[in-house]
């Protein structure tokens, strides 16, 4: 359990309110101590350490901060932790399996889908969300789906691409685009 | 940590909900898709006592249509539930027009259409469309419910009428008389951004004549503008040239447009004047579509 508080404010006063929340994230339990004021994002990325998503804009903008709550993409920097309890949170770091990337990511490989990589985590799971949703997108209706998420090196052509390779792929396996996730467990740690 | 301190109340009744507002006593804000809120919370412009979270208030995601034809949005449902239903494609073309342009697709699986009217941002698209269609909000408190036209709801930017104690839970547009026509028209500098300017028009018609109107404004004003002189010249007319240039040239004069950095005054008040013949014209090509 990480127990967030602690690590941001060592000194802190008696009277601030803190709640434990328990949600799982890429298929895994996890339970933290959090101010109500901790945004999702921070949670994330401080609490559980999965820096894999980014906080850009911190303003609603650019969705390097998207990941899937309940399987349905949210901004997580425009959500607060405390509002996560109960529910299941994927982000980049859930996509892969044991062995393999999972088909967006490698979409992203094969295509060039990424220049820095800094929006690439919120442009996936954009990606994911819209695939499991529509197997056979169009090259508009993907431009749609995407247009919450900036590409700052403007390389929107190639994210086009690898999700209309993604979505060929996961159409030739017959499979869904939902990350896998393992059966909930609580993670033991000391 | 960007918000400053506030306690957190996610309440599982209204009547919770409605006693933790009555006893933070002006200091307490009602969470429900948060799009708007979460943004001024971490720029600390709001920095309320107490956050009284409604997402987990049973039976408030629906919208339905009512036998008798009236439409009720609940406090939950998401902008992208009404960007997908099938009930507004086929029954409401000025809210099926709008949907799709709330902020962006990602901010439209959380944000609320009942939020956005309670939030009152004069750039706010759902207070026009809203505008437009004669609707109204349901609010409930210690005192009971109330209906509220969004007209009298919205008092300027940012600034609705609610009570400290009372939860916005429902919206309604009221049963159509005649055949829905109209559309919804933003001007964005891109995806996401604020509307330079938007128009919502609503029309009723009963063969080729409109027998009601309403014409809402976003963007070009302190707060949301109803363009009743626009729209009441609509009525009783059918669609032709004439009548459609008297409506812009009387919703371009409703227009309290700013200059700004979206655009000069002048600028904003000829979108508007060009998205009221955009959106009329295209009736009329439906509607010849359709004959």
């Amino acid at each position: 359990m990480s127990s967030l508080f602690e690590e941001i404010a060592p000194e802190v006063p008696t009277d601030v309110p803190v709640r434990r929340v328990t949600l799982t994230v890429n298929g895994q339990r996890r339970a933290a101590d959090v101010e109500p004021r901790l945004l999702l994002a921070h949670l994330l990325r401080h609490g559980f350490r999965l820096t894999g998503t980014h906080t850009g804009c911190d303003t609603s903008n650019c969705g390097a901060c998207t990941v899937l709550f309940d399987g349905t993409p949210v901004k997580s920097c425009t959500m607060l932790a405390v509002q996560a309890d109960g529910h299941a949170v994927t982000t980049v770091e859930g996509l892969a399996g044991a062995s393999e990337l999972h088909p967006v990511q490698e979409g992203f490989k094969e295509e060039h889908g990424l220049q820095c990589g800094f929006c690439t985590p919120g442009m996936m799971l954009a990606a994911t969300a819209l695939l499991e949703e529509n197997p056979d997108p169009t090259e508009d209706e993907v431009r749609w789906a995407l247009s919450g998420n900036l590409c700052r090196c403007t390389g929107y052509q190639n994210i086009v691409k690898s999700v209309l390779w993604a979505a060929a792929k996961l159409r030739a396996q017959g499979g869904t685009a939902a990350a896998e996730t393992t059966e909930p467990e609580l993670e033991q740690t000391p | 940590m960007y918000p400053s301190r506030f306690r957190y109340e996610a309440p599982s009744s209204l009547d919770q909900a409605i006693q933790l507002l009555h006893d933070g006593a002006g200091e307490a804000k009602v969470l429900a898709g948060g799009q708007s809120l979460v943004p001024l919370l971490k720029l600390r412009f709001a920095a309320p006592d107490l956050l009284v979270d409604i997402n987990n208030l049973p039976g408030l995601d629906y919208h339905r249509v009512d036998a008798d034809g009236t439409l009720r949005i609940g406090a939950l449902c998401r902008h992208a539930d009404l960007e997908r239903s099938p009930l507004l494609a086929s029954r409401q073309p000025t809210m099926a027009a709008a949907a799709p342009l709330i902020a962006d697709p990602i901010v439209r699986t959380r944000g609320t259409l009942v939020g956005s009217l309670c939030h009152a941002d004069p750039q706010g698209d759902w207070a026009s469309v809203a505008t437009a269609l004669g609707g109204h909000v349901v609010a409930v408190g210690p005192g009971g419910r109330r209906s509220i036209p969004v007209v009298d709801f919205v008092t300027g930017p940012f600034q609705n009428v609610l009570a400290y104690d009372e939860v916005a839970v429902e919206a309604v547009i009221p049963a159509p008389k005649g055949v829905p026509a109209g559309g919804y028209l933003k001007l964005e500098r891109r995806v996401g951004d604020f509307a330079t300017a938007g128009v919502a028009i609503a029309l009723e018609t009963s063969g080729s004549l409109v027998t009601r109107a309403g014409i809402g404004l976003t963007g070009v004003g302190g707060s949301t503008i109803n363009a009743a002189d626009a729209a009441q010249s609509l009525v009783g007319q059918s669609l032709t040239a004439d009548a459609i240039g008297r409506a812009a040239d009387l919703a371009a004069e409703a227009a309290r447009p700013r200059t700004d950095h979206r655009g000069s005054a002048q600028y904003k008040r000829h979108i508007v004047h060009t998205f009221v013949v955009r959106i009329l014209s295209r009736v009329v090509d439906d509607a010849d579509k359709a004959a």
